[in-house]
């Protein structure tokens, strides 16, 4: 490649890549923001204007399900049994004050499965898979791969940003729903065992307060929390300019912004949900 | 060291049988882009030949493969326009610039082979999205595009496992995979050594001569140049300035080809002013000779 480095690959092809000068008289940071934007919602239009188109590569798909959801097991269930666990131990000597310790299970379920499961959950595979995507792609622009998939007539965001985005939008619930169970059974555990509280009764508070709706929300939110990671992830990646370096800069910029949607996400849906 | 085949010959003469002059199928007009503040290519026009193998050549950073990639439209050019057969790469869609992509194969500098896949795979690529081949002629195929590039065999391996050199010619092997009408070769040479860069330039050689393809490398390799080209021409701060096919163009009196074939430190391509790259050198140069197929 020559010096002209990133601006010749590909990607200047694509919204606001490449073409250098400043064009608004705007602080550098607000141009950077609706820059990030505006390639955002360009690569969400492009995945939703080509998921319905053929070729369906249905193995990819799989493939990517089993990144995002089994190389994140382990420490989403990990997490989700602590907060539940803290989650009890806090509640049950806050409650005793107003000996109203029978609601642990109560709180921890509700806490769970409307809140910590799906905001946790989307954070750790955010530093999980995203980072794995930001990399990938980062390092397929670098080497001139997403070049070639164009020059071989197929275009990279159907190829590599589809399967990836809607493995991600398929397998957060899927997550979400097993850190459910393992939040509350933590919950279980250090409210009977550690501090004697009746097992029947426990459960019966966990889910007697308990609705469907509650249970979708979360569900809904940790779809919702796929499709951003995702889709900021593969941007990141997609758009990497300067080699190495900025691979490490894509990769740390996926996770990062990645989390700031995720939370910024969480209150405007959960005002819209509840 | 690369796969075990014996070192070519020394180099042969350019390619045999220039086409004759015929219908374009390339022709770059005034193509005008900047980076920034950088112009990179300043007013650039070329013509190629259908079937014709030619060679640009040029120093680091004098827009070479800024050219190659607004022949298959992986960049748009500020201004100007580039024809292929007749249409204006620039002004297609992406839907449109994608489909139009199939009648090209290009092998990138690197390879970019994708090393989620096997060598086979990668060479099988664009046969299983391109073509409706079934999984035996794709594999036929596949063993026809290896020998080839002089790697039959080798499908089962691993990217990983390549040297430079035979990741080159997987790339190419890839390139030619669905016959695509044009070729295109981006440095197939840098950073190899000698021999393998010899072994490399037969490799275009034979594909040229096999295939009857339009082909277009760019290249900083003389050897390369003179092995591969029908003609050859020479890019220096954004503009075309000499061409001519390969013995000829041995012979340009611009001190600025000299320097360049000699690999000389001293001269006038060194003792331009770093700047922007605009407004420098000749309009077309005094060593360009008149087409003679325009």
């Amino acid at each position: 490649m020559e010096p002209e480095g990133a601006a010749a690959t590909g990607a200047s092809r694509m919204p606001g890549a490449g073409e250098g000068g400043k064009s608004l008289l705007l602080p550098a940071f607000v141009e950077r923001f609706l820059l990030q934007m505006g390639r955002f919602v360009h690569m969400l239009g492009r995945v939703f204007a080509w998921t319905p188109r053929p070729p369906y590569d249905w193995r990819e798909l799989l493939g990517q399900m089993v990144k995002v959801g089994v190389s994140s097991t382990p420490v989403v269930l990990l997490t989700a049994l602590f907060t539940g666990m803290v989650l009890a131990l806090q509640t049950f000597t806050v409650l005793k004050r107003f000996s109203a310790e029978s609601y642990v299970g109560t709180l921890v379920a509700l806490s769970m499965v409307r809140e910590l499961s799906p905001v946790l959950t989307s954070l750790i595979v955010a530093g999980r898979a995203g980072s794995a995507m930001g990399a990938e792609l980062g390092s397929m622009r670098v080497t001139e791969q997403i070049d070639a998939l164009e020059v071989m007539a197929t275009d990279p965001i159907h190829y590599l940003v589809v399967p990836r985005v809607w493995a991600a939008v398929l397998t957060m619930p899927l997550l979400v729903v097993m850190a459910d169970g393992v939040g509350i059974g933590g919950g279980y555990l250090v409210s009977v065992v550690l501090m004697g509280a009746n097992p029947v009764s426990y459960l019966n508070t966990s889910f007697q307060y308990t609705v469907l709706n509650d249970l979708l929300s979360g569900l809904i939110k940790a779809a919702v929390f796929g499709l951003l990671m995702a889709t900021i992830s593969c941007q990141q990646g997609f758009y990497t300019t300067g080699g190495a370096e900025g691979v490490g800069r894509s990769t740390t910029a996926a996770v990062v912004l990645s989390s700031i949607a995720i939370l910024a996400a969480d209150f405007f849906l959960t005002k819209l949900l509840f | 060291m690369d796969a075990p085949t014996p070192a070519p010959a020394p180099a042969p003469g350019p390619a045999e049988r220039p086409p004759e002059p015929g219908q374009l199928a390339i022709q770059l007009r005034g193509l005008v882009k900047s980076f920034g503040r950088k112009r990179v290519l300043d007013g650039l026009d070329l013509d190629v030949a259908a079937g014709e193998s030619m060679v640009i050549i040029g120093a680091s950073g004098t827009g070479k493969s800024v050219t190659l990639k607004h022949i298959i439209g992986l960049l748009k050019p500020d201004s100007g326009s580039v024809l292929v057969d007749g249409v204006a790469i620039e002004q297609l869609d992406n839907r449109g610039i994608t489909e139009f992509r199939r009648r090209f194969g290009m092998a990138f500098q690197e390879g970019a082979l994708f090393d989620s896949m096997n060598v086979f795979d990668n060479v099988a690529f664009p046969l299983r999205r391109l073509s409706r081949k079934s999984r035996r002629e794709i594999r036929q195929r596949v063993d026809e595009c290896l020998a080839m590039v002089r790697l039959e065999g080798l499908g089962e391996k691993d990217i990983s496992e390549l040297s430079g050199g035979m990741r080159r010619r997987v790339g190419f092997a890839r390139a030619i995979a669905h016959e695509p009408e044009i070729l295109l070769f981006d440095e197939p040479t840098t950073g190899l050594d000698p021999v393998t860069a010899a072994l490399i330039g037969e490799v275009i050689r034979d594909i040229g001569e096999r295939l009857e393809r339009t082909m277009v490398t760019i290249t900083h390799d003389m050897h390369v140049a003179f092995r591969v080209g029908h003609r050859i021409a020479m890019l220096d701060r954004g503009k075309i300035i000499a061409e001519a096919p390969p013995e000829e163009f041995k012979q340009l009196p611009d001190a600025r080809v000299q320097q360049f074939i000699h690999g000389e430190a001293e001269g006038p391509l060194t003792d331009q002013p770093a700047g922007d790259g605009a407004g420098s050198g000749e309009a077309g140069g005094f060593g360009r000779r008149p087409s003679g197929n325009r």
